[in-house]
C-alpha cells in the first residue's frame, strides 16, 4: 500500500514538473510581473472583449488581460466594488451607478463607446414573417400576441426566447421595445445571446433578440417603427444613419486613476486597428464622428 | 377414478406452475432489461462524447489557449485551472476530513449518548464529573455524525452560496480591510483559494464518512492489543489503525475528489473565469475550469456550430479525468477486497 | 513489519507521552475545526437571507407574503404568480420556481425509481456474481459523470431527439430536463436499494426457497418487502438530490418561470434561478436576499429529506444486524 501511495505522489510531482516546463507551450505570457487588466461585464460584449484581449496581447507582450462575462450589471457592480479595472456594458450606465462609482472609487468615471450594435430580432430561417412593427414586437414579448398568424405567419404558437434579467440586452429591450412592461413569463431565458440564436435556429416557431454579431443560422427580420413606415433591416448603413430603431452603443467604463496600460488598451480599442476587430467579431465600427469625440 | 382425478389436478397444477415459471422468466428478463437500459444510457452518452470529441483532442488542443472567440485553439488554461483547483481542494479536504474522522472514531467515547447518560446517572463520587464529559462528547459526536451525513446531501449550489457569503463577503472583505489600501479589493472577490475551499467543504463530508467507515473495519481487538503492549493512543493510531484503514480512506478520498472535480455550480460565484489567456499565478487569481468551460461553450458561445468540436473535446477531457479518478478508487477497493478474501 | 516493533520501545517514555498528548490536541483541534465549519455553513447561508425579516428596506419588496402568497392582477395563474425580479415593480413570487422544481423532480423520480429498483433487484437476486462485480462499478461510473456533462448532453442531444420524436412545441421542457435529471438519480436509487436488498439476511431467502417458492417469488415477496425501508429511503434521498441539482436544470430546462402544470412547458427551478441570477445582483439588494432565502429553503428541504432517509437506513441496518 505504501508503494502505491508513493507512486501516486511521484505521479503528482511528475505532473507538476511537467506543467512548469511547458508554460511557453501555452502560447501565453505567464509569470509576468505587470498587474493584469481585468475586464468584466456584458455577455453581449464578452466575445468582443476576448478578441480585443487576444489581439492586443499578441501585439503587446507583457500585458495580461482577463475577460469575464456575467452581464452588464455584473460588470458595473464590480467596477463600483473595485474588483475590475474595466466594465463592459451594452447599456449606458444609469446616473445613480455613475455617482456610486465616483463616490466609492473616488475618481472620475470615463465612458468610451467602442462599437455600434443593432439589437436584431431573429426568427428561424424557414419562417415566412419578414418584418414586424415595434408595437407587434412588444405585444409578442409581453404575451398578448401568441400565434404567428396574428402577424402574418403560419398557424403555430410563437416560442419566445430572451436573455437573463442581468443582461444589458434584457434591459435595453425591455426599455426600448416593451416600454418597460414585463416580459411574458413564457419567455425562455437563456444564458447568452448565442444560446438564444442556437435555440431559434433549431425551433421553426421561435423568435429571439440579441446583438447582431451573433446572427448565424437564423434570419434577422426587418423592424418597422409603425405600421405605415418601411421595414428596416439591421445593416451597418441603417444603423449608422439612425434609421434602424433598435440600435445602441457598446461601452467601456473605467476610472481615470486606472493604470497607463489600461488607458492605452482603451485607446487602441477605438483606433482603426481595434475597430477592425469590431468588424471581425460582427459588430459595426463606430461612425467617424463618435470616434473623434471620445478621444 | 380417484387416481385419474388426482392425476389431472396434478398435471394441471404442474402446468400452471410452469406457466407461472414462464411468467416469472419474463419478469426476471424485464428486471435484467432495466440493467441493460442503464448500461445503454451510459453507453450512448460516452459514445456520443467519444465519437464527436476524441478526434479533436490533439496535443495542440491540450497545450494551447483558446483562440478566435473560443472556437479554436485549446483548453490548456482550463486543464491547469482544474488541476490546481483539485489539488488545493484535496490538500484542504483530505487531511482535515481524515483527522476529523479519526477524532470522531478514536477520541470520542464509543458508546451512545443514552448509554453514557445511564452510566452517569448510576455513578457516584468523583467519577461523576468525568462521566458527564463522556456524555457531552458522545452527544457531540452523534450530532456531528448526523450533521456530516446530511451535509453530504446538501445541494452544491448552497455551498456556492456559502462560499460567496462567508469566504468572499466575510473573510475576504475582512482581509482586504486589514491588508489592502482603502478601496482596493484583492481577496474580496472570487479566486482560486475561495473556490478550492468551497469545494473542499463540499467534499469534506464524503471524506469523513468514508474514513470513519474504514476505521470501523479495523478490529477493536487490534487496538486493545496495541494499548496492552504499552503503545500510546497516537502510536496505536499511526502504526495499527491508519495502515489498516488506508485502502478504505484512499478510496473514499479519491471518489470525493472525483466528485469535486466535476462540480460546477459552486464555482459560478467563487472565481471561475470565462477566458484567461494564462495560468493562475497566485491563490488570489481567477481560473478557467473544464466544467465551467463546458457550460460556457454550450450556452454562451458565439457560433454554436463552430464551437461544437471544441465543446465535445472539452467534455471528452473532463469525462476522461473524472472516469480515471473514479476507476482508481474502484480498483483500489477491488484489490483490497480480493486481498481480504484471499487472506480471510 | 520489523521496524514497527522496534521504534516504540527505543524512544524515551516521556517523549512518547508528550507526542501522544500533542497528537490528541491536533486531532481534537481538527475535529472541532471541521465541526465549526459545518456550523458556519448553517449560519452564513441563513445570515445573508436574514434582511428579509430584519431590514425594512429589503422586506418592503422581498418578504414571505411576496414569495408565497401574493398574486398580481391577471386572469390565469400564469399571470398571477410571476418571478420578475428586475423591473420597475419587481415581482418575487416563488410559486413558478417551486412548481418548476417539482415538475423536474417528478419526471426524474418517475424515470429513476422504477428502473433503479428493478436494476437493484436484478443485481442483488438474479445476477451471477461475475456480472454483479461488473454492474456496480459501471453504475458508479454513471454516478461519476459530472452533472454539467449530463446538462450538456440533454441540451444538445436529448432535447432534439425528444422534440423530433414527440413533437413538443418547446424544445427545452420538463420531460427533457426531468429525464436528464433521472439519469443522475439512477445511481442514487440503485446503490441504496441494492445495499438494502443485499443486507437482507440469507435465512430469509433460504426459508422461502425451502418452502417451495421460486427465486422470483422469493425476490418479489420476501426480499423486496424486507428491503422496503431502504428502497423508500433511496427515493427520499433521490428527491433531496433532485430538488438541489443545478447544472442539468440550468442547461436543459429552458429557464422560463411559468406557473404551469404542463410537463411539455419549459421550466425554471429554484436552483437554476440562484445559479443564473446571483452572480449579477447588487449585494444587499432585495433580489440578493431573495436568492439567499431560496438557497436557505433548498438547504432546509434537502436537509430534512436527507435526515429522514438516513434515519430510515440507520434503523433498517440496526434491525438487520440484530436479526442476522
Amino acid at each position: 500500500m505504501k508503494r502505491a501511495f508513493s507512486l501516486a505522489l511521484l505521479l503528482a510531482v511528475a505532473c507538476g514538473g511537467d506543467r512548469r516546463e511547458t508554460p511557453a507551450g501555452a502560447g501565453a505570457p505567464s509569470g509576468s510581473s505587470n498587474k493584469a487588466i481585468t475586464i468584466k461585464g456584458s455577455d453581449t460584449m464578452v466575445i468582443l472583449g476576448q478578441r480585443f484581449a487576444e489581439e492586443y496581447m499578441k501585439n503587446n507582450p507583457g500585458v495580461v488581460i482577463h475577460v469575464n462575462g456575467g452581464g452588464s450589471g455584473t460588470g458595473i457592480a464590480a467596477l463600483i466594488n473595485g474588483t475590475v479595472d474595466l466594465a463592459q456594458s451594452s447599456r449606458p450606465m444609469k446616473d445613480g451607478e455613475k455617482a456610486d462609482v465616483e463616490k466609492k472609487r473616488n475618481a472620475q468615471l470615463n465612458e468610451t463607446p467602442v462599437a455600434l450594435d443593432a439589437l436584431a430580432v431573429f426568427v428561424n430561417e424557414s419562417n415566412k414573417v419578414h418584418a414586424l412593427t415595434l408595437d407587434q414586437l412588444a405585444q409578442i414579448y409581453t404575451g398578448k400576441i401568441t400565434n404567428w398568424t396574428q402577424v402574418g405567419g403560419a398557424d403555430a404558437q410563437i416560442v419566445l426566447y430572451g436573455r437573463e434579467n442581468s443582461s444589458g440586452t434584457y434591459e435595453y429591450f425591455k426599455e426600448h421595445v416593451l416600454a418597460k412592461a414585463d416580459f411574458a413569463p413564457r419567455t425562455q431565458t437563456l444564458q447568452g445571446t448565442a444560446a438564444v440564436i442556437n435555440a431559434v435556429s433549431r425551433d421553426v416557431n421561435g423568435i429571439g433578440y440579441g446583438g447582431i454579431a451573433y446572427a448565424q443560422g437564423v434570419r434577422p427580420i426587418g423592424v418597422k417603427k409603425d405600421a405605415g413606415s418601411p421595414a428596416v433591416e439591421p445593416t451597418e448603413a441603417n444603423v449608422a444613419n439612425g434609421t434602424y430603431p433598435v440600435a445602441r452603443y457598446l461601452y467601456f467604463y473605467w476610472i481615470s486613476t486606472a493604470s497607463p496600460q489600461l488607458q492605452q488598451f482603451v485607446q487602441w480599442a477605438t483606433s482603426p486597428d481595434g475597430q477592425k476587430m469590431v468588424e471581425n467579431v460582427g459588430y459595426f465600427p463606430l461612425p467617424e464622428k463618435t470616434r473623434t469625440s471620445t478621444q | 377414478m380417484t387416481s385419474v382425478d388426482l392425476d389431472t389436478t396434478l398435471t394441471r397444477r404442474i402446468a400452471s406452475r410452469s406457466r407461472r415459471r414462464f411468467g416469472e422468466i419474463v419478469w426476471v428478463e424485464l428486471l435484467g432489461l432495466s440493467i441493460v437500459l442503464i448500461l445503454a444510457i451510459l453507453g450512448v452518452i460516452v459514445a456520443d462524447v467519444v465519437i464527436h470529441g476524441a478526434g479533436h483532442v490533439t496535443w495542440t488542443f491540450i497545450s494551447e489557449s483558446p483562440r478566435q472567440g473560443l472556437t479554436e485553439g485549446g483548453i490548456y488554461p482550463a486543464i491547469i485551472g482544474t488541476t490546481f483547483l483539485v489539488l488545493l481542494m484535496t490538500a484542504a479536504a483530505v487531511p482535515l476530513g481524515v483527522a476529523t474522522a479519526v477524532y470522531l472514531h478514536e477520541y470520542t467515547p464509543p458508546e451512545r449518548p443514552k448509554q453514557a447518560w445511564k452510566r452517569f446517572r448510576a455513578a457516584e463520587g468523583p467519577d461523576r464529573r468525568k462521566l458527564f464529559g463522556t456524555v457531552l462528547l458522545s452527544l457531540l459526536a452523534k450530532v456531528t455524525r448526523s450533521a456530516v451525513a446530511n451535509l453530504a446531501g446538501v445541494p452544491s449550489i448552497v455551498f456556492g452560496l456559502f462560499g460567496l457569503g462567508f469566504f468572499i463577503q466575510f473573510v475576504g472583505r475582512a482581509m482586504d480591510a486589514a491588508t489592502q489600501p482603502a478601496g482596493q479589493i484583492l481577496w474580496g472577490q472570487g479566486n482560486l483559494l475561495w473556490a478550492a475551499l468551497t469545494l473542499a467543504l463540499l467534499t469534506l463530508p464524503t471524506v469523513i464518512v468514508a474514513t470513519e467507515e474504514a476505521l470501523r473495519t479495523v478490529p477493536p481487538e487490534l487496538r486493545a492489543a496495541s494499548i496492552a503492549l504499552g503503545a500510546t493512543r497516537w502510536e496505536t493510531i499511526r502504526r495499527i489503525v491508519l495502515p489498516g484503514a488506508l485502502p478504505g480512506i484512499l478510496t473514499g478520498a479519491i471518489l470525493a475528489i472525483s466528485r469535486g472535480a466535476g462540480e460546477v455550480a459552486p464555482l459560478l460565484f467563487t472565481g471561475a473565469a470565462y477566458y484567461l489567456p494564462f495560468l493562475p499565478e497566485a491563490l488570489s487569481s481567477q481560473f478557467m475550469h473544464l466544467g465551467y468551460h463546458v457550460l460556457i461553450l454550450s450556452t454562451q458561445s458565439p457560433d454554436v456550430e463552430a464551437t461544437k468540436p471544441v465543446l465535445y473535446g472539452t467534455v471528452f477531457v473532463l469525462l476522461v479525468l473524472t472516469f480515471l479518478l473514479n476507476l482508481t478508487g474502484v480498483l483500489i477497493r477491488a484489490r483490497t477486497r480480493s486481498k481480504l478474501r484471499a487472506g480471510g | 513489519m520489523n521496524d514497527r516493533r522496534k521504534v516504540d520501545l527505543t524512544r524515551g517514555v516521556k517523549g512518547r507521552f508528550i507526542r501522544d498528548r500533542l497528537m490528541t490536541v491536533v486531532f481534537t483541534g481538527a475535529g472541532w475545526f471541521a465541526i465549526l465549519f459545518i456550523a458556519l455553513i448553517f449560519v452564513f447561508t441563513f445570515r445573508e437571507a436574514l434582511p428579509i425579516f430584519t431590514d425594512p428596506e429589503v422586506s418592503k419588496e422581498a418578504n414571505l407574503h411576496e414569495f408565497f402568497v401574493k398574486r398580481v392582477e391577471g386572469e390565469t395563474i400564469e399571470q398571477q404568480f410571476v418571478w420578475q425580479p428586475v423591473g420597475e415593480v419587481p415581482k418575487f413570487s416563488f410559486i413558478p420556481l417551486i412548481l418548476g422544481t417539482l415538475k423536474a423532480t417528478f419526471v426524474g423520480l418517475l424515470f429513476a425509481c422504477p428502473i433503479g429498483v428493478a436494476a437493484a433487484l436484478f443485481s442483488s437476486e438474479f445476477a451471477p456474481p461475475k456480472l454483479r462485480e461488473w454492474i456496480k462499478p459501471t453504475i458508479e461510473l454513471l454516478a461519476g459523470i459530472p452533472s454539467v456533462v449530463l446538462g450538456f448532453f440533454a441540451l444538445l442531444v436529448l432535447a432534439s431527439w425528444l422534440q423530433n420524436t414527440f413533437g413538443f412545441t418547446y424544445r427545452l421542457n420538463a420531460w427533457n430536463a426531468g429525464l436528464a435529471l433521472g439519469i443522475a438519480l439512477l445511481p442514487v436509487v440503485f446503490t441504496i436499494s441494492e445495499d438494502g436488498m443485499s443486507s437482507v439476511p440469507r435465512h430469509y431467502r433460504e426459508g422461502s426457497l425451502a418452502l417451495g417458492a421460486s427465486r422470483f417469488q422469493t425476490a418479489w415477496k420476501v426480499v423486496l418487502p424486507a428491503a422496503l425501508p431502504a428502497v423508500f429511503a433511496s427515493f427520499v434521498l433521490a428527491f433531496g438530490r433532485a430538488i438541489g441539482e443545478t447544472m442539468i436544470l440550468l442547461m436543459a430546462g429552458g429557464n422560463a418561470a411559468i406557473t404551469s402544470f404542463s410537463l411539455s412547458d419549459p421550466l425554471r427551478t429554484l436552483s437554476a434561478t440562484i445559479a443564473a441570477e446571483l452572480g449579477e445582483v447588487v449585494f444587499g439588494d432585495p433580489h440578493y436576499s431573495a436568492l439567499f432565502f431560496m438557497g436557505t429553503l433548498l438547504f432546509v428541504l434537502t436537509f430534512v429529506s436527507n435526515s429522514a432517509g438516513q434515519w430510515v437506513i440507520g434503523r433498517m441496518q440496526r434491525r438487520m444486524q440484530g436479526e442476522s
